[in-house]
């Protein structure tokens, strides 16, 4: 499972070549700035723009230039998000979506209605019009309407960038919602970090028409030799789950892959599945365990790499957690004084964590 | 009104009607490739469908004639076909009702198209609509004030024609005899009463055309 995409373009002076291998599950998060790419990428694999490529999506062929095959769009089994909720105006909020469903093959459809309208909180606005509806309430039927088609794959062209703050924490647990629920992929173009942070397995990132970095979130953001920020800082995103609840000091624990965190009790239950942010400004590098501080937040790990950041002061410190890699932001002075090399057991001082999602 | 103004009058109503429908069929895909295309034609094209808003409607029934005439390539294309002569009949006089009002037709289809952008096709695109479901059920609803602004206006401009009528049709009744003609025949023969009540009929149906449009443009805005 996955989806294969390779394309050379050359409009003007902007220059598309890709060759991309996408995860066939979860979210994978098309990252960059504006201008990079991003969406000229989606328009391609939805086949509403060409370019000379080659493109495979979970085994079934979508274009093929050497065998003269080009799959149009109405052909190719997709679910596309635009920016602009795009509804049909003209129709009800259930004609909108069930115009897709009605055009796949009764056999063919494996997503059900009610399961959607539950999942999207959309039941209550079928008799409205789109004309009558928030723009969150028609961002999350123009998502229903997509998901309807019971897509391979569902691109989504930053579909919450036409939102103000208040209307994207309305849509971001459904998103979440989806992630988890449904066996789709999906392709994520945003340029917005809180977003990828929040929702991505994986990541690319699109810099001036090249795919600069791919691969699963947490590795990717946790390389070295890129300059990728999600926002302004370099930094790491870990899965984990709440365990324990210290009711005491309304602590929650977070149990991730390789340790636990220690996090301000939100009221999330526990077993519930988080994902913790953990900045490389926050994190310091101690060469023993130090009891007595008020930093909670002590993990043993290994140096694996060491690199420089953008200003001559400072170095960037990839420590290794039980498999699980996070990146330290230290002074190069600290970094000699200390004698940091890749193989050195060191102990994180974590001193800010947050809960995403 | 006597039996032959009514008959003006019911023949003025069936070249509308058919002239309308058949200019329904013809300007919609032309429409939509004026509003869509990039290619180099489109200019002369769209000047060319245009040209009746600014040519003496005389101008273009004496070509018609001329082409679709015992002499023209036309009229020998519909004798060899058995169909006869085009000129001095009704379907002579619906060819050029076609011809004369077709940039009243396209061009409200063609704007409404236009303004619709790309979007909502696209978007029935990855729906899996096909080109021609995707026209029908979304393109057409959307431009559906386009399609009522051209009917109304094709009918209107076709019962409102005298020019092309008289160089094409001229005065036969029962056959090419319209209203606009009647008027003129009336008027002739110093008839004024008639006259006035053909010509009253119209004002008051020329009114009540601008009118609708008008009701028309509002419902849209809201």
């Amino acid at each position: 499972m996955s989806i294969r995409a390779r394309y050379r373009l050359a409009r003007g002076a902007f220059v598309l070549d890709v060759d991309l291998d996408m995860a066939g599950q979860g979210i994978t998060a098309v990252f960059g700035p504006s201008g990079s790419g991003k969406t000229t990428l989606l328009r391609l694999i939805a086949g509403l723009d060409r370019a000379p490529g080659h493109l495979e999506v979970n085994g079934e062929v979508w274009q093929d230039d050497t065998a003269r095959h080009f799959l149009p769009t109405h052909r190719r089994a997709l679910g596309y998000v635009f920016q602009e909720a795009s509804l049909f105006p003209h129709l009800s909020a259930r004609r909108n979506l069930e115009y897709g469903m009605q055009r796949v093959p009764a056999g063919a459809r494996r997503v059900n209605m009610q399961r959607i309208l539950d999942l999207l909180g959309i039941g209550h606005l079928l008799d409205r019009m789109p004309e009558s509806l928030s723009g969150g309430e028609r961002q999350r039927v123009a998502i229903g309407r997509a998901l309807l088609t019971s897509p391979r794959v569902l691109l989504m062209d930053e579909p919450l960038s036409a939102l103000d703050l208040a209307r994207k924490q309305e849509i971001l647990p459904y998103l979440e919602r989806l992630h988890d629920e449904l066996e789709i992929p999906i392709l994520y173009v945003s340029h917005a970090a809180d977003e990828v942070a929040r929702l991505a397995d994986h990541i690319v990132v699109l810099d001036s028409g090249r795919a600069v970095a791919q691969g699963p979130l947490a590795d990717t953001l946790a390389r070295l030799d890129l300059p990728i920020r999600l926002g302004d800082d370099a930094g790491v995103v870990l899965d984990a789950r709440i365990g324990e609840r210290d009711a005491t000091w309304h602590l929650v624990r977070a149990d991730f892959a390789g340790g636990t965190l220690w996090v301000r009790d939100t009221g999330l239950p526990t077993g519930r599945r988080v994902r913790i942010r953990i900045l490389a400004r926050d994190v310091s590098v101690a060469l023993d365990h130090h009891e007595r501080t008020s930093i909670l937040n002590l993990l043993p790990g290994t140096v694996a790499a060491i690199a420089d950041e953008s200003h001559p002061a400072l170095a960037l410190v990839r420590v290794d957690v039980g498999g699980q890699p996070i990146v330290a932001r230290v002074t190069r002075r600290s970094a000699a004084t200390l004698g940091l090399a890749p193989g050195m057991p060191v102990w994180l001082q974590i001193k800010a964590v947050a809960l995403i999602g | 009104m006597t039996p032959e103004d009514l008959l003006a009058v019911w023949l003025t109503l069936k070249l509308a009607g058919t002239t309308t429908l058949i200019l329904l069929i013809l300007a919609t895909p032309l429409a939509w490739w004026l509003a869509r295309t990039r290619s180099l034609w489109k200019g002369p094209v769209a000047a060319l469908v245009n040209l009746p808003l600014v040519l003496p409607p005389t101008v273009l029934g004496f070509y018609l004639l001329l082409v679709m005439g015992p002499h023209g390539p036309v009229g020998r294309l519909t004798e060899s076909l058995g169909l006869g002569r085009l000129p001095f009949t009704f379907w002579g006089l619906v060819v050029g009702s076609v011809l004369f009002s077709l940039p009243f037709a396209v061009l409200p289809i063609q704007n409404a198209f236009a303004a619709m952008g790309e979007r909502p096709m696209e978007v029935a695109a990855t729906l899996r609509a096909g080109f021609r479901d995707r026209f029908f059920s979304v393109a057409v609803p959307l431009a559906r004030p386009g399609f009522l602004t051209a009917i109304v206006l094709a009918f209107a401009h076709t019962v409102g024609e005298f020019g092309v009528v008289l160089m094409l049709g001229g005065n036969i009744p029962g056959e090419t005899q319209v209203v606009s003609v009647a008027i003129y025949n009336h008027v002739e023969a110093m008839d004024y009463g008639a006259a006035h009540l053909l010509a009253g009929g119209m004002v008051a149906f020329s009114f009540m055309v601008l009118l609708s449009l008008n009701l028309l443009a509002r419902r849209r805005q809201t």
